[in-house]
């Protein structure tokens, strides 16, 4: 039990280094023994989600958790101590279960559909440094830090996309994603170095203590929100997702989704808490710009994904419209902190709108990532994504037809599946702010069913075809990794409230709560 | 005036960049555009620290007198070791482009093959 504690004080240190020294491990142990290796992947994710759940849990009971590396105590004399914290809130580790549901997927998914590749051993590395950016990203409470896991993402992402180096349109999807998240990091940086030189402090908590709103903030506002927001695919700064998405393997596309989501956990931490102090001024719109581009996001993926004929760049576009919602509740929210005419407690319809964006967060990662391994399992059964030459593959593949509705379901809002407890917070309350809000939203996801519907009628419905005659269903492992999504999938949908209340409710508490955020960090 | 010769040279380096990287068709000059951004920002940090007559900060063997910030140099050298990886990656994945057009023009490349 003591052993425990100890592993339990360390734990968020430990997220990042046992996925990081599993890294590096990881080609050791490879060449002893391929399966050895796989399960030592699968080990590692495995525990670093156990020190999660535990981290969660603790958390939740007791509040936020300060991390430090260096000095203990902030002063010495009057000179301010050079040390990074880590800063873990409610949001920060609800970010991190995502991050980890679906690196832990994607590995267990990884054993059967890479196996006959080569270069394993690296894949395999470079799928746990992917997972050590996401959970650094999310858990960390310094600017500087923030931007080495943006970069170890970015990086170990490119290498991931063009995994397939011998097909020269993944190697340009992932030149593509290279340069922009580059010059996207480097804005990041930008953005740092102008609040670093107005009030030397590289702390989270402590820039949004003694932030201004002067000009140069604003500057570095913009730099950040456009970077990361790129980040997170957010249209009109969408161009490279598709690419990614499409030509990386279905299994690292999975883990793309964490990415992009780090990069909007990135999007609500400046907004909320680094300028949550000066937010509420009453001449910034950022709420509505919010809004603004959720709804174009919609749109535009919807729109593309109408007329895609890949199975996976549809379902990127589809990715790419679901992030729309998570703008549009969270904007939502931000317009009427914003509005120094109302409070929050006067429109309680904002906190919900919050509590929908963050929660469609998880969902769609669950969603897009259950559609990815299915659109995977289809190419590794039949090697094939044009949906103009799929058809009848119901009758050969039972369980991953299973999955696909369960997939279409969600991702298109319908009951009793997750997607709908989400959409329906986001449509209740968004109806609150303007009720051509909601209407777009339904008719996106209106337009994500039908256009899932289409790609479940070329695909698994249809006499069975002579060239896939021969076609079987897919190893376990696959079976296993989509099962496990699929579980949470029905599992959100059918108790909402209890993940609400548990999980959700507290993340957005923990947002809106900025200063609480400081009051722990710098009083404490 | 002349102290603020750094700051218009890292606007100067950050819109050079820019510019290369969204109007040059040579792939390798937009790895070029992309260090010369880097440069910017470095260059930033570093002016950030620096101030008139300072030496470098060094304890053990300072002359004494005012030493310039050190804080921000550490910043630089993680961003200049991130920089290399960076570039490293984008320069073999140009390799791996060139091998398969023959050319580094990317209006010359495209053609849907797989």
């Amino acid at each position: 039990m003591n052993f425990l504690d100890q592993l339990l004080s360390h734990a968020p240190a430990l997220l990042v280094a046992i996925p990081l020294l599993g890294a590096f491990l990881t080609p050791l142990i490879g060449r002893v023994n391929d399966k050895l290796r796989n399960i030592f992947v699968i080990g590692i994710l495995g525990f670093t989600g156990i020190l999660v759940i535990l981290l969660a849990q603790q958390i939740f009971a007791s509040g936020p958790i300060t991390y430090v590396f260096g000095s203990l105590d902030p002063y010495v004399g009057k000179e301010t101590v050079i040390r990074i914290l880590f800063e873990i809130d409610a949001l920060s580790i609800f970010m991190a279960m995502i991050a980890i549901v679906l690196s832990f997927s994607a590995a267990l998914y990884s054993w059967a559909y890479m196996e006959k590749n080569t270069g394993l051993d690296k894949y395999y590395s470079l799928l746990l440094l992917l997972t050590v950016g996401m959970l650094g990203m999310v858990l960390t409470g310094d600017m500087f830090n923030f931007f080495v896991f943006l970069e170890i993402t970015s990086i170990a992402s490119c290498a991931l996309i063009a995994f397939y180096i011998n097909k020269v349109k993944s190697v340009e999807a992932g030149f593509k994603y290279i340069v922009v998240s580059t010059i996207g990091a480097l804005f990041v940086l930008m953005a740092i170095a102008l609040l670093y030189g107005q009030y030397d402090a590289l702390n989270i908590a402590k820039l949004a203590d003694s932030i201004t709103f002067s000009f140069v903030d604003k500057i570095a506002l913009v730099l950040l929100i456009a970077a990361l927001a790129m980040k997170g695919g957010i249209v009109p700064m969408h161009m490279w997702l598709p690419d990614a998405y499409s030509r990386a393997p279905a299994s690292v596309s999975l883990i793309l989704i964490g990415t992009t989501q780090a990069g909007l956990y990135g999007v609500f931490r400046v907004l909320f808490t680094l300028y949550g102090n000066v937010i509420t001024l009453p001449t910034i719109s950022m709420g509505w710009a919010l809004v603004i581009l959720g709804l174009l996001t919609m749109l535009v993926g919807v729109i593309m994904a109408l007329i895609q004929i890949d199975f996976k760049r549809l379902i990127a576009y589809g990715a790419i419209a679901e992030l729309g919602y998570m703008f549009l509740g969270v904007g939502t929210c931000l317009t009427i902190l914003a509005n120094p005419d109302i409070t929050l407690a006067q429109a309680p319809f904002a906190f919900e709108a919050l509590k929908g964006g963050l929660f469609h967060v998880f969902n769609d990662a669950l969603d897009v990532g259950l559609l990815f391994m299915v659109a995977g399992a289809v190419y590794y059964a039949t090697k094939e994504t044009s949906l103009n030459r799929l058809g009848g593959l119901a009758r050969n593949m039972k369980y991953t037809t299973i999955f696909f509705i369960i997939g279409l379901l969600a991702i298109s809002g319908i009951p009793p599946m997750n997607g709908f407890a989400s959409k329906l917070l986001i449509y209740e309350s968004t109806y609150q702010l303007n009720p051509i809000l909601s209407i777009i939203a339904i008719l996106s996801s209106i337009m994500l069913l039908a256009i899932f519907i289409k790609v479940f009628h070329a695909a698994f419905l249809g006499p069975k075809l002579p060239q896939f005659d021969t076609v079987k269903e897919v190893p376990r492992s696959m079976l296993l990794a989509m099962g496990f999504i699929a579980a949470f999938i029905i599992i959100f949908g059918l108790f909402p409230d209890l993940i609400v209340n548990t999980i959700v409710d507290p993340a957005a508490n923990a947002l809106i709560d900025n200063a609480g955020y400081m009051r722990w960090l710098i009083g404490g | 005036m002349i102290a603020n010769i750094p700051y218009l040279a890292v606007v100067g380096l950050i819109i050079i960049g820019l510019s290369a990287v969204i109007f040059k068709k040579n792939l390798i000059k937009i790895i070029i555009g992309i260090t010369i951004i880097q440069s910017g920002v470095n260059l930033f940090l570093i002016t950030l620290g620096y101030r008139e007559g300072s030496t470098a900060p060094i304890w053990t063997s300072s002359p004494g007198g005012v030493m310039a910030f050190p804080v921000p140099q550490a910043l630089t050298l993680t961003s200049i070791v991130i920089g290399v990886a960076v570039t490293a990656l984008m320069l073999s994945l140009v390799i791996h482009l060139y091998r398969h057009h023959g050319t580094l023009d990317v209006r010359k490349m495209g053609g849907d093959d797989q």
